[in-house]
């Protein structure tokens, strides 16, 4: 395996890292998808997730990534292995799935275990990527070019978090509870609006148009292609940091205070921006939340549904063919009219 | 400014370059975008980027319309069967690992397959996650996109595009000039050992990041891949570190042909100019005089890299730049929809599980495939089946094209006779028409003809904002040169057919012509070449509407419309939403 370009060293991009933060924190507010101009770091900052995340424990070298503290599931050999030896727990890192283009769908749900079933006649399930991808994230590039049948097939894993494979008579069920990451260009072709509106958040990212955040980007790449080792050991300090960051975050996150007056803004902000739904205003309350601990504070204020509003809702709203504002000016609007326009924090 | 510098190479001679950079180290940058029709200069210069390559490396082609399948590898039926076990074949892009991909007609291809190569480039591996198998297989490979556009709008898809760091046009170049040059093959070899221990200096990387903004061009990764060029240049040289003339080279061959503005040479970090804005320098703020004496040393090779740079860009790009349009051939701006417009979801590709009783088409192959794995098993189940056991679950149909896109085409009048009195109804109309192609995700296309031509006004795109802009700025006024409108349309209508979408043509105009092709005025000669124009229309079969824009009715337009097998809609009585709703049952039918 190759190793990633670190998620601190991409040059700026920062709503697009926060957001991928967000999700690691709480992963029940529902994907991230990353929409905008080609080679800004999309692909980059989701792969770097694998070795900036704090590890996991997972029971054994387990296909499942079962999880050995949870009670609920375990897949058959876990459930077996933990009649014996209960206290076999490994560290691995987060799981980054990549779901690439072309993928067949018996590989990305599971299916007949090819080589056990030709050589030794014998049906055996092999668990795909969704298996592979349970407790962490499934990165599809280009997710707009994903062939339909596949989308409807994840659109389903996603919103029930499990995976049913039913096929002559080999039957499977297993946990696949991923944050789907998608990454695209506009230009390629439309998302579909289901599709969409699985997605928590959504930013935008843009080709940097000065010259500096350029000259950084050529010099870090290139120190990087030269010496992968020494470069992500240069960064490694700030990447704990951030680990750390997360781990604290990822403990406090039940604790935050959401105050009625914090949850009576986002109903406000939404209901000002017509999107559509509830799941806005969950989702916004769910990332400001986030982002409050990750940023080490108690209690929900202004400034974190400031931050996150746009990535929250800037993908939910009707759009009006004839407005030419984009949604982000009219997110921003509606964020002005409503915490002024300097951004300045203060406790709700 | 124009004028030649004195160091200025020759078309050919870069593309040789561009060969010898690319068989230094394929996979360093990507590979090379080929503007060429087919013909001999191309095959010549294709027959010399496979000599400089090392002898025995894979060189493999993707057909037009390649399967997923192909491409990736999959399940070999035939040697699964045979053996027993699961054979996995590998696919065009593994097969390609350490030499050459080539792209025919890299125009066409469609989006999945540029996303599928796309995603190789950067991760040099293909992630093979098919019919059971799961690996990565190594692929680095340099890619040969052959760019065989003509028409307006016809481009290498941008995502292919953009990871291809050089670009050449071959189009203008003579046979004759096409020399063999001697001696490189040595030189190559040489430069694959020195280039991994090449350094770019700092400030060489400063100068080519100012550079590529100033000019507008690309995407961040255009730079990454500027410095890559800039080395590569240095080990052919023999260099361990870069110097100013390498610069020059990935200046001119990276960044210049993706220029989509003007340089200012005076001190422009503080201000580049808005990409989206009307970044429309008068032309004499180019012509700066040289930098001053004072200046250090980066201020001096940055402004040395963007007179290279201006030198360098294409003739034809720099009219355009000059005039302000830079709709023709757009180099990567990475905004949403200002892009050449993509087919949405392409070709068929592969098959899906289902019935055939249902009416799909079965997909035979792909039956057996997932057949396969499962004779053993059911032979112990079944042991009175003797041959093939075949279920219903393993059966496959076809999946189908989707539904194409449709483009609609404006072609708007806007000469005198109709600007006076019409334009401004015109363009309410459009406006329309343009909000209920946005709510059906359609793309627009415009093309104005006043004066002595037809110009694309808007390449297709579903940009609504831009449309808008574009169609308010429009200006009136002038001759009628409609033949030249109606071949306009044509050749665009033609092309976005070859493109897989579905054309609509739409007309305003009061069908007076009273300007010839060859842009003198003269009513009956124009009107003659028009129906001509409109009956070729007609031959080419292609759906469009007449809306007559004439206070009164004339039978100009009407005849006109005959002409081309248009619906006739005269626009009496200014009523955009009539007019909308007729433009609507049109294209309905038109799909």
């Amino acid at each position: 395996m190759r190793v990633a370009f670190p998620f601190s060293a991409i040059v700026g991009q920062e709503q697009m890292k926060l957001a991928l933060l967000i999700a690691a924190i709480d992963p029940t507010i529902g994907g991230v998808l990353v929409f905008g101009d080609r080679g800004t770091g999309k692909s980059t900052a989701v792969r770097a997730l694998a070795s900036l995340l704090p590890k996991m424990p997972v029971s054994g070298s387990c296909a499942y990534n079962c999880n050995p503290e949870a009670q609920s599931w375990q897949c058959p050999s876990c459930a077996a292995a933990a009649k014996e030896n209960p206290a076999h727990v490994t560290m691995v890192p987060v799981p980054v799935v990549d779901l690439p283009l072309g993928a067949t769908e018996d590989r990305v749900v599971g299916a007949l275990d090819l080589e056990k079933a030709l050589t030794l006649g014998e049906k055996a399930f092999d668990p795909g990527l969704l298996a592979r991808a349970h407790r962490g994230f499934l990165y599809i590039d280009e997710v707009n070019l994903l062939e339909d049948h596949l989308v409807d097939l994840l659109l389903d894993v996603a919103a029930s978090g499990e995976n049913v494979v039913e096929r002559d008579g080999l039957s499977v069920r297993h946990p696949a509870r991923f944050v789907l990451v998608g990454s695209g260009n506009p230009e390629e072709g439309e998302l579909r609006p289901q599709l969409l509106d699985r997605f928590g958040l959504s930013v935008e990212v843009k080709t940097p148009e000065d010259v500096k955040s350029r000259v950084d980007v050529v010099r870090r790449r290139d120190a990087f292609e030269r010496d992968p080792g020494a470069f992500t050991a240069s960064y490694e300090e700030t990447e704990a940091r951030i680990r750390a960051q997360i781990s604290s975050a990822r403990d406090r996150v039940g604790q935050v205070i959401v105050s009625d007056a914090a949850l009576e803004r986002a109903v406000h902000l939404c209901m000002e921006l017509g999107t559509d739904g509830l799941r806005g205003e969950l989702t916004l309350i769910r990332a400001a939340r986030a982002l409050a601990t990750l940023e080490g504070d108690d209690e929900v204020g202004d400034s974190h549904l400031r931050q996150v509003a746009p990535m929250v809702l800037g993908h939910r709203m009707r759009r009006n063919p004839l407005d030419d504002a984009g949604s982000t000016v009219r997110v921003e609007r509606a964020l002005s009219e409503m915490f002024g326009s300097s951004g300045e924090r203060h406790i709700v | 400014m124009t004028d030649s510098p004195p160091n200025r190479t020759t078309a050919w001679q870069d593309a040789v370059l561009a060969a010898a950079l690319l068989a230094v180290n394929p996979p360093a940058f990507g590979g090379v975008t080929v503007k060429a029709a087919s013909g001999p200069v191309r095959e010549r210069w294709l027959a010399l980027v496979r000599e400089f390559m090392p002898t025995g490396v894979p060189v493999r082609k993707v057909p037009l319309g390649v399967s997923p399948g192909r491409l990736l590898g999959g399940l070999d039926l035939a040697s699964t069967i045979q053996t027993g076990r699961p054979v996995l074949e590998r696919g065009l892009l593994a097969e390609a690992n350490g030499g050459l991909l080539i792209v025919p007609s890299a125009e066409r291809l469609e989006s999945v397959t540029s996303a599928l190569i796309s995603a190789v480039l950067d991760d040099g591996f293909v992630a093979v996650q098919r019919d059971g198998f799961a690996m990565t297989l190594p692929a680095r490979f340099g890619v040969i996109a052959l760019d065989e556009s003509r028409a307006e709008g016809e481009a290498v898809r941008a995502a292919l595009s953009d990871r291809l760091a050089i670009r050449i046009d071959l189009d203008g170049i003579r046979h004759s000039d096409a020399e063999t040059p001697a001696n490189l093959s040595a030189k190559i070899s040489a430069a694959r050992e020195v280039f991994a221990s090449v350094q770019i200096l700092d400030d060489h990387i400063e100068a080519l990041c100012a550079a590529a903004v100033a000019l507008g061009a690309g995407s961040v990764r255009t730079p990454c891949q500027a410095a890559s060029v800039a080395r590569l240049a240095a080990a052919l040289d023999g260099r361990h570190t870069t110097a100013p003339e390498d610069l020059a080279i990935a200046v001119r061959l990276v960044l210049a042909p993706r220029a989509t503005r003007l340089p200012v040479l005076e001190n422009d970090d503080k201000d580049p100019p808005e990409p989206e804005g009307n970044p429309d320098p008068p032309d004499n703020q180019t012509e700066n005089e040289p930098p001053s004496d004072q200046q250090v040393d980066a201020e001096k090779l940055k402004d040395m890299v963007m007179e290279a740079a201006q030198a360098a860009i294409p003739a034809g790009l720099l009219e355009l730049l000059k005039a302000g349009s830079r709709q023709r051939r757009k180099a990567t701006m990475g905004r949403s929809g200002v892009q050449q417009k993509a087919v949405a979801r392409g070709r068929p590709t592969g098959s899906k599980r289902g019935d055939p009783r249902t009416g799909a088409r079965i997909d035979l192959l792909e039956t057996l495939r997932v057949a396969a794995p499962w004779q053993k098993l059911r032979k112990k189940q079944r042991p009175h089946v003797l041959r093939l056991d075949l279920r219903r679950d393993d059966l496959r149909v076809k999946r189908f094209k989707n539904k194409t896109e449709t483009t609609t085409v404006f072609v708007v009048d806007a000469s005198g006779s109709s600007a006076l009195h019409r334009l401004a109804e015109a363009k309410g109309a459009i406006e329309l028409m343009l909000a209920d192609c946005y709510v059906r995700r359609d793309s627009v296309a415009m093309i104005s003809f006043r004066g002595k031509y037809a110009e694309m006004l808007l390449a297709p795109t579903r940009s609504l904002a831009r449309a808008k802009r574009n169609l308010a700025a429009l200006p009136g006024g002038g001759g009628t040169p409609l033949a030249a409108a109606i071949e306009a349309a044509a050749e665009l209508g033609q092309g976005l057919r070859r493109k897989g979408q579905t054309p609509s043509i739409v007309f305003l105009t009061d069908g007076r012509a009273n300007v010839g092709r060859d842009g003198k005025a003269g009513r009956t000669q124009a009107m003659n070449e028009a129906v001509a124009a409109a009956k070729a229309l007609r031959f080419a079969n292609l759906s469009s509407i007449v809306i007559d824009t004439s206070p009164q009715p004339k039978p100009e337009a009407r005849q006109l419309a005959e002409e081309m097998g248009a619906t006739y809609l005269p626009l009496p009585h200014a009523d955009a939403a009539a007019v909308n709703e007729v433009v609507r049952l049109n294209m309905r039918s038109a799909r």
